[in-house]
């Protein structure tokens, strides 16, 4: 258990580095590229003079370490910076869009994870059965398909053809009133309230975003938990289980599926970095008004403190989520800390 | 930190085949591997299908331009909005452009882009790769903890930044989706070139008085080359989606020019009042794109690595 202890704390450790390599990175891409902030933030209308005061007020007169340095303090006060397009702070805008933003991409993962996982499994456990191929399918067009283009594909197909989904416009519809704020998350909100019409309103918004990026990230779980459970299945153990008579289920579930869950979660990590990425994507077909449209409008009118600030938020989210599935490894994998480095 | 590098071989591509895999392909007569490709594509003929796809697209993108029936950018206010007819197979846009030229003539960009960006970081990804695996020791940390750095990006949120903060152009665009793709050429180089630099052919070439440059270069560096093509075709299509998706939020590509992406965002304009043809022909075209290319790294994988088929 101690050992198990240490390397939890041993990984929690190693994210550190990282994480001060993406705020280089982050600084790098801010301040050390061509291109002149101080023109940026002094306007169109600036003279020689005012960009001149605006870059002694910026701090970018001084050495870079020592802009660095400034840098890291003002990150560590939680300071992105200005937008230049809105004039508030990067962080309250991205803190208020957020929610939003996590309430599409998780509700996708977990829309994909629970149809691609059991389609793994059943794949893996009827090869060559039209199953299978269903599972090949999916996964070859799955990767193949540009997230915005199925987006606005479903737009049409459940918007316009059959007129069954609500316009494609935010996350609630205007007839309705956003539910008091209590997690940010309007399905949670509504349910909080008790307000169920609401409720319906926006699960009826939500569900085509999310299945626009559910489709995106089925693919790789789905192949995944296929190539996991194959390998699982023809293992030694499990020939052993069969051997002693254990029941077919109990084979499954409580020794392959168990055992091959590692390469799927593995897989989640990469999973993330693409949702992440194609989040910005789907909120700008859908006018989803998460982080990602955010930055899609601030890049048009070239508002980089909000883009660097969206970037960051994204590349620690992205840290974050990470740890969040290595540590879970120490719970699904009890060998997990015993074996050492 | 080794969980993710090791969650990021084993899901993207890298899956450094053992050392035993590249050397017999290698030193198999010629008519051998042609053999075994003739065979790879009879037996599959999805694979055959996806060259010859392949083989439309090159041939879109050299000639493209001289063979649509329109001007790609030629307007034409008395066919605004028509759905695919005879006259115009994909049916014109808002200004009565014809989208099958587009759609056609956007081919070479989309090509291009996508193949300049992992040329690049096929380049640069087995340079750093190659020295970092041959000279070891610090050259190696340290190429791993930047690699490390990238990927603790979301890789399509690190290429809008890296656009943002070089300036809005296509040739950004294609700088970003380099960046963001070295990493994986360069552990995957990394790893090819580490299990052979004491290898016995690497030390009877040094014994021989190669300098480590002409060793690394012309002994080591093409065993590497076999899986590094897979990821090359298994990477175009995925590069090709960055770009799509980076022109699609307005980056890079600016209209009239014709990119399949951003004809998809325009498109996207006019999907609520039922004009589908703006969107689906160039999105389909992507998709048709991507599929290639995936399509053609699993043929490619099965000829280079017969085992690990799935």
């Amino acid at each position: 258990m101690a050992a198990r202890g240490t390397s939890v704390l041993t990984r929690i450790a190693q994210a550190i580095p990282v994480l001060f390599g993406v705020i280089v990175i982050s600084f790098v891409l801010t301040r050390a590229l061509p291109g002149d902030p101080a023109v940026q933030f002094a306007g169109i209308m600036a003279t020689p003079e005012t960009i001149e005061e605006t870059r002694v007020k910026l701090g970018l007169d001084k050495p870079m370490p020592e802009q660095f340095v400034i840098y890291l303090g003002q990150l560590f006060q939680g300071d992105l910076g200005q937008s230049v397009s809105t004039g508030r702070p990067v962080v309250t805008e991205l803190a208020s869009r957020l929610p939003a933003s996590l309430e599409l991409t998780l509700s996708a993962l977990i829309l994909s994870c629970v149809v691609a996982v059991p389609l793994g499994v059943l794949a893996a456990t009827r090869p060559g059965s039209w199953i299978d191929q269903i599972c090949r399918l999916l996964v070859t067009m799955g990767v193949s398909l540009p997230t915005f283009f199925t987006g606005v594909m479903l737009i049409y197909i459940f918007y316009y053809l059959l007129g069954i989904s609500p316009s494609p416009l935010g996350r609630l519809d205007f007839v309705y009133l956003d539910p008091p704020h209590v997690t940010g998350f309007f399905l949670i909100d509504a349910a909080v309230d008790g307000d169920w019409e609401t409720w319906f309103g926006a699960l009826k918004q939500l569900v085509l975003p999310a299945v626009t990026l559910a489709l995106f990230t089925l693919a790789p779980i789905a192949r995944m938990t296929r190539a996991a459970m194959l390998s699982a299945l023809s293992s030694d153990y499990i020939r052993t289980a069969r051997a002693a008579g254990l029941g077919s289920g109990r084979i499954l579930y409580g020794y392959a599926f168990r055992n091959a869950l590692l390469p799927v979660v593995t897989t989640l990590g990469m999973v993330f970095s693409f949702v992440l990425g194609a989040n910005v994507l789907v909120e700008k077909v859908f006018a989803w008004p998460g982080i990602g449209s955010y930055a899609v409008e601030a890049l048009i009118v070239s508002d980089y403190a909000a883009v660097q600030g969206f970037v960051l938020s994204m590349a620690f989210l992205f840290v974050f989520l990470n740890l969040l599935i290595d540590l879970a490894y120490s719970l699904i994998d009890p060998r997990f800390g015993t074996s050492g480095k | 930190m080794n969980k993710i590098l090791s969650s990021v071989a084993k899901t993207s591509a890298p899956e450094a085949p053992s050392p035993t895999i590249a050397i017999p392909t290698k030193s198999k007569a010629k008519s051998g591997a042609l053999g075994h490709l003739i065979y790879v594509l009879r037996e599959n003929p999805v694979t055959a299908l996806a060259f010859i796809m392949f083989g439309v697209m090159v041939i879109a993108a050299v000639f493209g331009p001289y063979i649509v029936p329109y001007d790609p950018l030629a307007t034409d206010s008395d066919s605004v909005l028509q759905p695919p007819s005879f006259s115009h197979w994909f049916g014109t846009d808002n200004l009565g452009r014809d989208v099958f030229s587009r759609v056609v003539v956007a081919t070479r960009l989309d090509l291009v882009i996508s193949v300049a960006a992992v040329a690049l970081s096929f380049m640069i990804g087995s340079f750093l790769g190659a020295i970092a695996g041959y000279r070891g020791g610090w050259t190696d940390i340290t190429l791993n903890r930047v690699l490390d750095t990238i990927m603790a990006f979301p890789l399509f949120v690190l290429a809008m930044g890296v656009v943002a903060a070089l300036g809005n152009s296509i040739a950004n665009i294609i700088y970003a989706t380099a960046i963001i793709n070295i990493p994986f050429y360069a552990r995957l180089v990394r790893a090819e070139v580490n299990i052979r630099r004491n290898a016995g052919f690497t030390l009877a070439a040094k014994l021989s008085g190669n300098s480590d440059a002409r060793i690394l270069a012309f002994h080591i560096f093409p065993n590497a080359l076999p899986p590094m093509m897979v990821q090359v075709s298994l990477n175009l299509g995925w590069a090709i989606l960055n770009a799509a998706g980076l022109s699609f939020i307005g980056l890079g590509v600016r209209p009239p020019t014709p990119e399949w992406g951003i004809m998809v965002a325009e498109g996207a304009n006019f999907i609520v009042s039922g004009e589908w043809w703006l969107a689906l022909f160039p999105g389909l075209s992507l998709m048709v794109a991507v599929l290639t290319f995936n399509l053609m790294g699993d043929g490619l994988r099965d000829i280079v690595d017969p085992r690990r088929r799935t």
